[in-house]
């Protein structure tokens, strides 16, 4: 067998009624935007039309959806068999993570109810980068539907179909490494259009390269954040020894991330903006500081060995790549309309978002406790979790 | 609207970061060429007297509701902006003690602001769906709500901040400037440059208004010369001022690949509110030569797929175990 099994336990505890609540306030906000429209639930405008739903929900979400990427890379690319107990939870994490984006882009979408014209060949303009990010995200959650069969496959106890799945498996995990490099990357030069509108400190053409690398250490990030939970909260048995390998490989991709970064602004000759005194300078600190950090928090073997330490490094490297998207689409943002536009988002689009990622949340304990996701699962101690 | 101090610093700082950004693109597509049919607008800043009467037929040409600002009362139209209402506005610049037209330092000047249908425009090139189309001949860019997905993507990358959306409303879609495209196919001249007294808006041909702009700029100041009106070339008679000392530039000529709609001012453009040191070629140039490099024919990734394709497979099968049931080699290991 895999050594993946269901935890069980009950789902409808005290947290999940919670998240349940957040979830359905999310929904009644949502309501109220669908019948009186985007302005009544939100504060976007002329000067910032994007606000959170984009750079938290569908950016943000899908960067920490990119854990099934980050892991399918190191198990099938690299042939790293070790890390294969990690795979299930990770490309979990992937499925709720874009699934949820897709659906939450519905939300923003001006005009929602025209999203096929995405898909006719007569209206497509293959320059756009949305129109690439678009197709590459709606078949990436295709796609990692299909690789998550095995695990409802499994407690269905339809072994015979498994086998004949996993024959061809091995295709659908090559799309699945191919597609997120296409649209991580796009990501990040979707922002490059918007020219001198973006602050130097963000706007470069190396974008997509710095947008691709920080969801990849997002999602190395998200692994041993989500391990580590599971063993608090769930009394899940924590394989320390692996966590501290997934966290020297984020610490590698963190080095290059840095490198880049700063071998890029110094080249371009931005790095002077840095100590402008204004608020895009004070962000470009902490987020430069949210990934300096994790690096020095992982510096050693021994330091990497720490759930503690390993921990606050996922905390903080996943703090770092959401407030480098934040930065780049909206802080880095000044419109030039010439008219004084500000943005920050509304307590109701706070709301929506915080309903999403409840969603999320809810949707992992009801996975966890009944498919075979988690390794070496063992049943909770106590009845009640 | 006034154009303050802030939205001056705005201005200026926008105009440093482009400065920095302007020279570096590895990679850049083949920058578009303007249409020799094309059509356009010479806004002539110092001809302006503000009397909005542009704003009012463009509102009418377009049926377009009147708006009003802010907490005023709601006595007439008085927009401060473009928006999903107003496709067309004049602001005012003004400097200190503001007591002389068209001067810098304690100075006003007007400034008139819609679509500036550029030769490489951003939204086209950002719209998944071709709802910003730019007419091959005309160059006019023209939106198309009927399969608009409302993502305003065309908001957030136009380097002129006009493309608007109506956020106030359940079904809104995205507003801008379509020249009067509907009154050219009748043969007529843009509502806004139709009604302009002064010929502060002057419509013609893209090239002819370019031979026009620099005649301007040859002027001696202070002599009186007379200014078209509506079109040029016309048959309005034209109006008769003394010429101004212009800034000796014609905005929109060579500003991001270039505009449809070009200025001439005699106070910098910057404190117009337009971009100043941006690119000589459209961002589009920039993010579409990224996208070209990488997904030509999707030859690379094409390649890349096959590589991983074969890559994947075979560590599966070295691996001694199935895409999926690993055999577990590390299961044993120790866990605390």
């Amino acid at each position: 067998m895999s050594g993946h099994a269901p935890i069980a336990g009950r789902l409808l505890t005290k947290p999940f009624i919670v998240l349940a609540l957040l979830f359905m306030l999310a929904v009644a906000i949502l309501l109220a935007r669908f019948i009186f429209g985007l302005g009544a639930v939100t504060n976007i405008n002329d000067g910032y039309p994007w606000g959170i739903w984009i750079v938290i929900d569908v950016m943000i979400g899908t960067a920490i959806g990119c854990a099934g990427y980050a892991v399918a890379l190191l198990v099938y690319l690299f042939n790293r068999g070790e890390y294969h107990p990690l795979i299930r939870s990770a490309l979990m994490a992937g499925l709720f993570g874009y699934t949820l984006a897709g659906i939450a882009v519905i939300f923003d979408l001006g005009r929602y109810w025209q999203f096929y014209t995405l898909l006719l060949p007569w209206y497509v303009q293959l320059n756009s980068v949305m129109l690439e990010v678009a197709w590459c995200v709606m078949a990436y959650v295709v796609v990692l539907w299909i690789e998550f069969t095995p695990t409802f496959l499994e407690r269905l106890g339809w072994h015979n179909i498994r086998e004949k799945l996993s024959k061809v498996l091995f295709f659908f995990i090559a799309l699945g490494i191919l597609l997120p490099t296409m649209h991580q990357s796009s990501l990040g030069t979707m922002a490059v259009v918007a020219g001198h509108q973006i602050s130097p400190l963000w706007q470069t053409q190396m974008l997509p390269a710095l947008f691709l690398i920080s969801a990849l250490l997002m999602g190395y990030a998200i692994v041993p954040f989500e391990a580590i939970l599971a063993a608090l909260g769930l009394h899940q048995p924590l394989e320390t020894p692996l966590l501290a390998k997934i966290s020297a490989v984020a610490l590698a991709v963190a080095l290059f991330f840095l490198a880049l970064r700063f071998g890029d602004l110094i080249w371009r000759d931005a790095l002077g903006l840095a100590l402008a005194g204004d608020i895009q300078a004070l962000m470009f600190w902490v987020e430069s500081a949210l990934f300096i950090v994790p690096v020095l928090l992982l510096a050693t073997r021994t330091m990497r060995t720490n759930p503690r330490l390993i921990f606050l490094a996922a905390i903080s490297l996943l703090l770092a790549g959401s407030l480098y998207r934040i930065n780049t689409y909206i802080i880095g943002y000044q419109p030039t309309a010439g008219a004084t536009w500000s943005y920050f988002p509304s307590v109701t689009e706070i709301m929506v978002t915080v309903g999403i990622f409840a969603l999320e949340v809810m949707l992992y304990l009801l996975f966890v406790k009944y498919l075979p996701v988690l390794h070496g699962a063992a049943a909770p101690p106590r009845a009640r979790t | 609207m006034a154009l303050n101090r802030r939205d001056f610093l705005k201005a200026s700082a926008a105009g440093m970061g482009g400065a920095l950004a302007a020279d570096v693109h590895a990679v850049q597509r083949e920058p578009k060429k303007l249409s020799p049919d094309a059509v356009g607008m010479l806004y002539d800043s110092t001809l302006c007297i503000g009397c909005k009467a542009c704003m009012s037929a463009c509102k009418q040409a377009n049926g377009m509701p009147p708006e009003v600002a802010g907490q005023m009362e709601p006595i007439w139209d008085t927009p401060l902006e473009t928006s999903g209402r107003t496709l067309n506005v004049i602001k005012l610049y003004q400097n200190g003690s503001a007591d002389q037209k068209d001067r810098d330092i304690d100075g006003y000047a007007f400034m008139k602001r819609h679509c500036m249908h550029c030769v490489d425009p951003s939204c086209v090139s950002a719209c998944p769906v071709s709802a910003m189309t730019k007419d091959p001949s005309s160059g006019i860019v023209e939106h198309h709500p009927d399969r608009c997905i409302g993502c305003r993507y065309c908001v957030y990358s136009c380097p002129f901040g006009i493309p608007k959306y109506e956020y106030d409303d359940p079904f809104g879609q995205i507003q801008k400037c379509e020249f009067c495209s509907h009154l050219q196919a009748e043969g007529k001249v843009p509502a806004c440059c139709d009604v302009c007294p002064t010929g502060a808006s002057l419509f013609g041909r893209v090239d002819d208004l370019q031979r026009e702009a620099r005649r301007r700029l040859q002027m001696q100041p202070g002599d009186e010369v007379e200014f078209p009106r509506g079109k040029l070339g016309g048959g309005q008679p034209g109006h008769l001022a003394p010429a101004p000392e212009y800034i000796q530039a014609v905005y929109g000529e060579k500003e991001l690949g270039g505009t449809q709609i070009l200025y001439l001012s005699a106070v910098p453009f910057d404190r117009l509110g337009l971009p100043v040191n941006v690119p000589d070629v459209g961002y589009p140039a920039i993010s579409e030569g990224i996208q070209h490099m990488l997904y030509k024919w999707m030859l690379i990734p094409a390649l890349l797929l096959a590589g991983l394709t074969y890559v994947v497979q075979r560590n599966i099968r070295a691996a001694g175990h199935d895409s999926d049931t690993t055999s577990d080699k590390t299961s044993d290991e120790e866990q605390s």
